[in-house]
């Protein structure tokens, strides 16, 4: 019996798992998923929690109900991943063998890289929203805040899902509207980068919003430490921003098994071929969503197109044959910016996100770089597809795994008339 | 795009003086760009984070980061806003003759 061992029951490993359960024959694979904990996270619902549009329950459900039937779940963390023995130790200290190892094990956020963010402040005036309990605590927090300055920080690049950021402060400047207290709250954007986004016509949409919204931005701010007694949050080059509330998004690292096994960069993400996604470690070794030290988002819809992708490659390789690089780094985004409207953006590794309609040309329904309710209803529908289509690994119709001109205008190449 | 001559040598500067071709870099180069930014002399902690610099965008492809470079040489953040103030990352990429770091996505 050979066997495929997944390490990580998120987006990207749950998918996998029932993508190689399909195609895999049962009387030769034994399929293996490793996680820690039962509970499956739909992380795009963190950031609803803090407005109180969602809670607990609606982002929490028990992984095992999501792992297919025919694949070995163990609730264990991991230990060390050891390649060159093709095993993996898991923490009660039992060895899990392997022929084929896709590692899906995502980021976290690591709080203590920063000086002071989590001294005497944590949890009291500042808070992160990327773990159910830093939104479940901001949203007390927000409802609590009779006004002053709310600073959200970026840390430093590169951060999962990107435009949360942004997200939440169109989200907070919209709160604060219903609330009445609008004018009673200063919104600051605290940003290591250079302008909203990274690439530059959604940097300047998304910059133009902020403007509208009399959001201020602080740009190439560094951030160093925080004084929790002062409430300030200082740069490296020695710039200091006061706060009321400080909203944190610290340093994303990968998960602690990479580091302790040696297999990641500075951050802890893995060395990955950015068309093929094989780990640079070992040709059996996979990886895959998050965990990658790819420069594609880390987003759950990237997990998704490069699942396909994943899957064709695992297949060639156990087959002896060819891997296809044809992963270009596709990411497909609903940005909220309040008031019941979004925007969508797709793009990859060398189309920056343009305008026009997705996914048929001139019908759309979506509109692309452009707020519509259309898109708003889009990003609260994703969480039924998330459940139910994208962690079965099932396609999701007319999008494709890599990105299409179909729709998009490109403002450098005039569109016919 | 625009040809500059930097310590006697022609170079082929991006919009914002970043070199575009690795190769037609020196070490005079380095001094002379370092000069412009307000850095002079260049110590041997700067050359130790140019030397990094360049060697790890070759062997990666790309610029390295300030946490990579920090990881790589042993020098603390703090050392690093001291060494290229205003912005280690980009500052320290240009005097290597290399191109400006992108944002990550």
């Amino acid at each position: 019996m050979n066997r495929l061992l997944i390490l990580g029951a998120g987006t990207a490993g749950t998918m996998m798992a029932a993508k190689m359960r399909r195609a895999l024959p049962r009387d030769e694979w034994n399929i293996t998923i490793v996680d820690q904990d039962n509970d499956h996270l739909y992380q795009p619902g963190l950031l609803f929690i803090p407005f109180g549009v969602y809670d607990e329950s609606d982002v929490v459900r028990p992984r095992a109900r999501y792992v297919p039937k025919g694949v070995d779940l163990l609730l264990s963390g991991i230990d060390v991943i050891e390649p060159g023995e093709n095993r993996v130790r898991l923490m009660d200290g039992s060895l899990v063998d392997y022929d084929f190892l896709v590692i899906a094990t995502g980021s976290r956020i690591a709080p203590d890289e920063m000086e002071g963010l989590t001294g005497p402040g944590w949890q009291k005036d500042i808070f992160d929203f990327y773990t159910l309990d830093g939104a479940t605590k901001l949203h007390r927090a927000l409802e609590d805040f009779e006004g002053g300055r709310l600073v959200l920080n970026v840390a430093e690049m590169p951060i999962k899902c990107p435009v949360a950021p942004l997200e939440f402060l169109f989200l907070a400047d919209w709160y604060f509207h219903k609330r009445g207290m609008r004018d009673n709250v200063e919104l600051v954007y605290a940003t290591p980068l250079d302008g909203a986004f990274t690439k530059p016509m959604a940097s300047k949409k998304l910059g133009g919003l902020l403007t509208d919204k009399g959001i201020q931005v602080e740009t190439v701010f560094n951030a160093g430490s925080v004084d929790a007694e002062r409430k300030i949050l200082a740069s490296w080059d020695e710039r200091e921003v006061p706060y009321d509330l400080l909203v944190t998004v610290p340093t994303n690292m990968g998960a602690e098994v990479i580091e302790r096994s040696d297999l990641g960069d500075e951050l802890g993400f893995i060395p990955t071929d950015r068309n093929t996604l094989q780990a640079e470690v070992a040709p059996n070794v996979f990886v895959i969503g998050d965990a990658t030290d790819l420069p594609s988002s880390k987003a759950g819809s990237v997990a998704h197109f490069q699942g396909e992708i994943l899957e064709h490659n695992l297949l060639a390789a156990i087959a002896g044959e060819e891997l296809a690089p044809d992963f270009d780094g596709h990411a497909n985004c609903f940005v909220e910016t309040g008031f019941g409207k979004a925007i969508l953006i797709d793009f990859n590794y060398d189309v920056e996100p343009l305008p026009g309609r997705f996914p048929l040309a001139k019908v759309g329904p979506m509109r692309l770089l452009e707020e519509s309710r259309m898109n708003h209803w889009g990003k609260l529908a994703f969480r039924w597809i998330y459940w139910n289509q994208l962690l079965a690994g099932r396609e999701i119709p007319l999008v494709q795994a890599q990105l299409s001109m179909k729709g998009k205008e490109n403002p450098a190449v005039p569109q016919a008339a | 795009m625009s040809t500059a001559t930097i310590a006697g040598v022609p170079v082929e500067l991006d919009a914002e003086g970043f070199m575009t071709d690795a190769s037609q870099w020196t070490r005079e180069i380095a001094e002379a760009i370092a000069r412009d930014n307000g850095i002079d002399p260049l110590t041997d902690k700067h050359w130790q984070v140019i030397d990094f610099c360049r060697a790890d965008n070759e062997a990666k492809g790309t610029p390295p980061t300030v946490r990579r470079i920090t990881k790589g040489t042993g020098i603390s953040t703090k050392e690093m806003y001291q060494l290229f103030p205003k912005g280690p990352g980009i500052l320290s990429s240009k005097i290597a003759g290399l191109p400006k770091p992108k944002g990550c996505i």
